[in-house]
């Protein structure tokens, strides 16, 4: 990629604002609407497709070679508010704009399937979360990108702690403590140091050169990049993990959204973000700084994937099996072979659409019938086929299994480890795999060919359509963007250049 | 007097010092309780406008007092009557004024006894704090410094809660121990100079000990009234005790004094000692903002931990000041406005929420986020921004601060750290128990939403903390030159001290 070219098609464009601004305007319309239930999912379901069109007016522009920016707000030299859309915003912002409409279809059947309470507060800090997300995607420099990241881990505390019951008070208390005290021990310092050494934080135009001066102190660029990918704690790196299987105590629908787009999305994509656009291929090489992180996160997969088969609550299975794949998205950019991070970004939306219908299969299991425990649902799989049937096939994407989208990555990351000639990572890959099938498996064997216990099946039936119809999107998204994974991986590719 | 610039026309800073006075004066014919509070709002909102000039007027590009007016006092002893501003001290002077207003507002319902004295404590207190950002004369500076006790004290021991006479007593014999010491440096320094004009202490050829006599001699006066760790505990004793107004005063304007007092007097005044005893200030204000941190972690009265977390914040400041840099500077002074709005605010909302339930216990207040909708929203901004949420204004300060610690020393950097975090931590705790509470909140349907009065009272601060955080540069330019000159001429002493141990050596 040439610097020249690209610095001259960065284009002002003031619809980057409209689309943090819709979100945000959607919920704050939602907030007035307590007595109106219909109004009120009107607006939220109006407000996704709004801004996911939006979105992918961007489309053109992009593909084009140009880079949109916005700047909002000028705090310092060098310090600003400002939004920019290019490829790599592009991956994260169509995930999470199409994912919301499907989530705002799904939450509304799942809310009042199970008559949950406040769900205005629900829709509105739903769509403050995505407010988050999407400028997380949209940011141009650090700051910005921080600004939003907190933003959202405050925005989503009321949705894990929603049943406020003892149980999802203590799960929201371990979900803030962890996500803010991360942010703050390392990365505010990071953030301030860097701003100190390079005078500023925005995001240069490729991913080589970074914004880390050449004459900083080796050390002290390892301290930032280590600060750097523990600061995202959102991105369920262990040790700094714990926060998410404990935020399973909210309502399915957010465990859904937190799962596949707003939450530790943006844990991963900030982390990349950083890797790429902060620190930079050259500064990553010159201090092996890949290797040793590829390594580190392989150790998260492995051990995420043994945890998840100790679960028996299905919920917590994914939600293990979620800390091991984040894992796999930073693995493949720290290999920092082409392929390889190719692999790593895909995995983004591969990950994103699959783990959605899996939360959204688990959600209508439990409103259908009532059961959270894998043991609980021995041939349910025959009273509810289409539930059942998407679980499996979003499994197979979470296993890496053709055609569906998790093979995709699965095979670049393959690719790009060989590329790397890393053995390790290569082992790695594979143990996950068979340790993915052992923990997916048998929760799909078990729905259809396990013998339901005596009397159980009796009044249940397969979800309701509200819920049914998302499932249905996002699973068949999933075997699409396996088969077609051009219209994603275009973006990917401009990222490498 | 080459670095004054003589104010021509109405002679606006006496006018905003006599204002208030007046108008207590005033007051003291009439006995009526609400013309009082009517007559207080009016002069402090005429005091707040008038004062408007100040930053249209303002000259940027020059370091040099400005808006001065000087008039001979006591000959005899060189004493004089003068005042002036600069970029260190306008944002002080025009907080001050700000404020004033919303602190009659915050009284209004909440003072039940004795309103017209209390009125005119406050204007009282507003003329001598004014006074203190801009006296040039050093007695009239201690004058007013000290004259400031008396309000002070009467506030908190006549309005205050149970345990007011404890509290006023303490806040009164402390703050009177730091200023005897400040006396005496006052007198040696006149002994020195022959004049009590500030500037003409400035820079001079003191010997070494004199210096970190004076030094000392400030340093015990200033960080009693910052208050830095370990010369805090009269801090919280007095704002838990301590009417709204009074709490807000204290916490947004009083605090201020003592790192204003730092950067007008020790600096300029003292730059030897100023440089030799930089490096322990600064542990000290880690300790104090580590120390605050935890400390407010474990309240349960909401008062004690906001007055907690004061100490952590400005110790954010004094940290910023001695870092003797750019960035340290500016976000220190920033930091100092910042704490101003965002504690002040604060601690109006904690006093809306006393006058409901006639507590401060953060049990009583679990859960009033259910009856009280816009008052949590308030909350939550003032909090969001107490733990420098970024885009609020005490992110800027506490970055700008953070940066200039890192252009000094990374170690020193890394361990201001953790207050971020602690601060984060106790005003997450704070919010969620009043916001949310827990599975057994007491019942609270006898509480109303807060009316018309309480948000205009709120909503300038609101203001201000999004103003301030999205946009500091009008108010970093503010500053910008005066800190600039300050700096220089520390580091042109600095050289020059160099220069002559060479020649010594």
């Amino acid at each position: 990629m040439d610097p020249v070219s690209t610095a001259t098609n960065i284009i002002e464009n003031s619809n980057l604002l409209l689309a943090v601004i819709i979100p945000l305007f959607g919920s704050l319309v939602v907030m007035t609407l307590k007595n109106h239930p219909n109004l009120r999912e009107f607006v939220s379901f109006s407000a996704a497709m709004l801004l996911l069109s939006l979105v992918l007016s961007f489309i053109p522009a992009i593909r084009a070679g140009q880079t949109l920016v916005y700047p909002i707000f000028q705090l310092l030299p060098g310090l600003s508010v400002t939004l920019r859309a290019d490829a790599f915003s592009m991956i994260f912002a169509i995930v999470a704009s199409s994912l919301w409409t499907i989530a705002v279809f799904y939450s509304m059947g799942y809310m009042r399937g199970s008559n949950e309470h406040a769900q205005t507060r629900f829709n509105a800090c739903f769509a403050l979360a995505i407010f988050g997300a999407i400028g997380v995607a949209l940011s141009d420099n650090l700051f910005t990108m921080y600004l939003f990241y907190e933003i959202v881990s405050v925005c989503t505390y009321p949705l894990v702690a929603h049943h406020q019951d003892e149980e999802g008070y203590a799960g929201a208390r371990k979900y803030i403590v962890y996500l803010t005290t991360t942010a703050k021990l390392f990365l505010l310092p990071a953030m301030i140091l860097i701003y100190v050494m390079a005078g500023t934080l925005d995001f240069p135009h490729n991913i080589y050169t970074g914004i880390i001066p050449a004459d900083a102190k080796d050390w002290i660029v390892v301290m930032l990049y280590v600060f750097c990918i523990f600061g995202f704690a959102k991105n369920g790196v262990m040790p700094f993990h714990h926060w998410l299987p404990g935020a399973m105590v909210a309502p399915t629908p957010v465990s859904a959204l937190l799962h596949a787009v707003a939450v530790v999305k943006v844990g991963v994509f900030c982390t990349t973000r950083t890797m790429l656009y902060v620190f930079g291929l050259d500064t990553m090489n010159m201090l092996n700084l890949g290797i040793p992180t590829a390594y580190f996160v392989g150790f998260t997969i492995i051990t995420a994937s043994v945890i998840a088969l100790t679960k028996d609550n299905l919920k917590a299975r994914l939600a293990y099996s979620t800390v091991s794949q984040l894992s796999y998205i930073i693995l493949g950019v720290a290999l920092l072979t082409p392929h390889a991070i190719e692999g790593g970004l895909i995995h983004i939306v591969n990950h994103a659409f699959s783990k959605i219908t899996l939360f959204f299969c688990a959600g209508a299991i439990y409103v259908a019938a009532h059961k959270k425990n894998i043991s609980e649902m021995s041939g349910l799989g025959r009273t509810m086929p289409f539930t059942f049937g998407a679980f499996a096939v979003a499994s197979l994407s979470m296993i890496g299994a053709p055609p569906v989208a998790g093979f995709v990555s699965k095979w670049y990351l393959l690719v790009g480890s060989m590329e790397a000639h890393q053995v390790g990572i290569l082992l790695i890959l594979i143990a996950s795999t068979v340790l993915n099938v052992a923990y997916f498996a048998p929760v799909t064997y078990k729905a259809f060919f396990g013998k339901p216990p005596a009397g159980a099946a009796v009044g249940i039936r397969e979800a309701p359509l509200s819920m049914l119809i998302p499932i249905l999107i996002a699973v068949t998204v999933s075997v699409i963007i396996g088969i077609y994974p051009n219209f994603m991986m275009q973006f990917v590719k401009a990222v490498t250049g | 007097m080459d670095n004054l610039i003589i104010n021509q026309g109405f002679p606006l800073l006496s006018f905003l010092i006599f204002f208030p006075l007046a108008g207590a004066a005033v007051m003291l014919f009439f006995r009526d309780e609400s013309f009082a509070r009517f007559w207080t709002l009016a002069i402090t909102t005429i005091t707040a406008l008038v004062s408007i000039p100040l930053v249209t007027g303002f000259d940027t590009t020059t370091a040099r007092f400005q808006f001065v007016e000087a008039h001979a006092w006591i000959p005899r002893f060189n004493i004089s009557y003068i005042l002036g501003i600069d970029g260190i001290s306008i944002l002080l002077v025009m907080m001050t004024t700000f404020i004033m207003p919303f602190c009659v507002l915050a009284s209004w319902r909440y003072i039940k006894t004795r309103v017209t004295p209390f009125m005119v404590c406050l204007l009282i207190m507003e003329t001598s704090m004014l006074g203190v950002f801009m006296a040039l004369d050093f007695v009239l500076f201690y004058i007013l410094w000290e004259f400031m006790l008396i309000p002070m004290y009467l506030l908190i021991a006549i309005w205050g809660g149970p345990r007011k006479v404890y509290a006023s007593i303490k806040f009164f014999l402390y703050t009177l121990a730091g200023s005897i010491l400040l006396l005496v440096a006052i007198i040696a320094l006149y002994l020195q100079n022959g004049s009590f004009f500030i500037p003409d202490m400035m820079w001079q050829n003191y010997s070494q000990t004199f210096q970190i006599l004076v030094f000392l001699a400030f340093f015990l006066a200033f960080a009693i009234k910052v208050p830095m760790f370990p010369f805090h505990t009269w801090l919280p004793a007095a704002h838990v005790e301590a009417p709204t107004a009074g709490s807000v005063i204290l916490a947004s304007i009083l605090l201020k004094m003592g790192t204003y007092g730092f950067l007008r007097f020790c600096l300029p005044i003292t730059p030897d000692a100023t440089f030799i005893l930089a490096e322990p200030i600064l542990w000290l204000s880690i300790a104090g903002i580590i120390y605050g941190g935890f400390t407010a972690l474990a309240q349960s009265d909401m008062k004690k931990l906001i007055a907690y977390s004061s100490v952590g914040h400005m110790g954010f400041v004094t940290l910023g000041i001695f870092l003797l840099n750019t960035r340290g500077m500016e976000g220190a002074i920033m930091q100092m406005i910042n704490h101003g709005v965002t504690t002040g605010a604060l601690f109006l909302c904690v006093g809306m929420i006393y006058e409901r339930t006639h507590s401060r216990e953060l049990s009583v207040a679990a859960g009033v986020g259910r009856y009280m909708p816009w008052y949590v929203t308030f909350l939550v901004f003032f909090s969001l921004s107490s733990f420098g949420f970024p885009g609020t204004n005490s992110f800027i300060g506490e970055f700008l601060v953070l940066a200039g610690a890192f252009d000094v020393n990374v170690t020193l950097a890394l361990a201001a750290i953790p207050g971020a975090v602690l601060a984060a931590a106790y005003m997450l705790r704070m919010l969620q128990r009043i916001v949310w509470g827990g599975t057994n909140n007491p019942d609270q349907s006898y509480l109303t939403d807060l009316n018309v009065r309480e948000i205009i009272t709120l909503t300038p601060f609101l203001i201000f903390v999004f103003w301030i955080g999205l946009k500091p540069q009008p108010f970093l330019d503010l500053m910008n030159t005066s800190v600039v000159a300050l700096l220089e001429q520390l580091n042109t002493w600095q050289q020059h001290g160099v220069a002559m141990n060479m020649i010594l050596q």
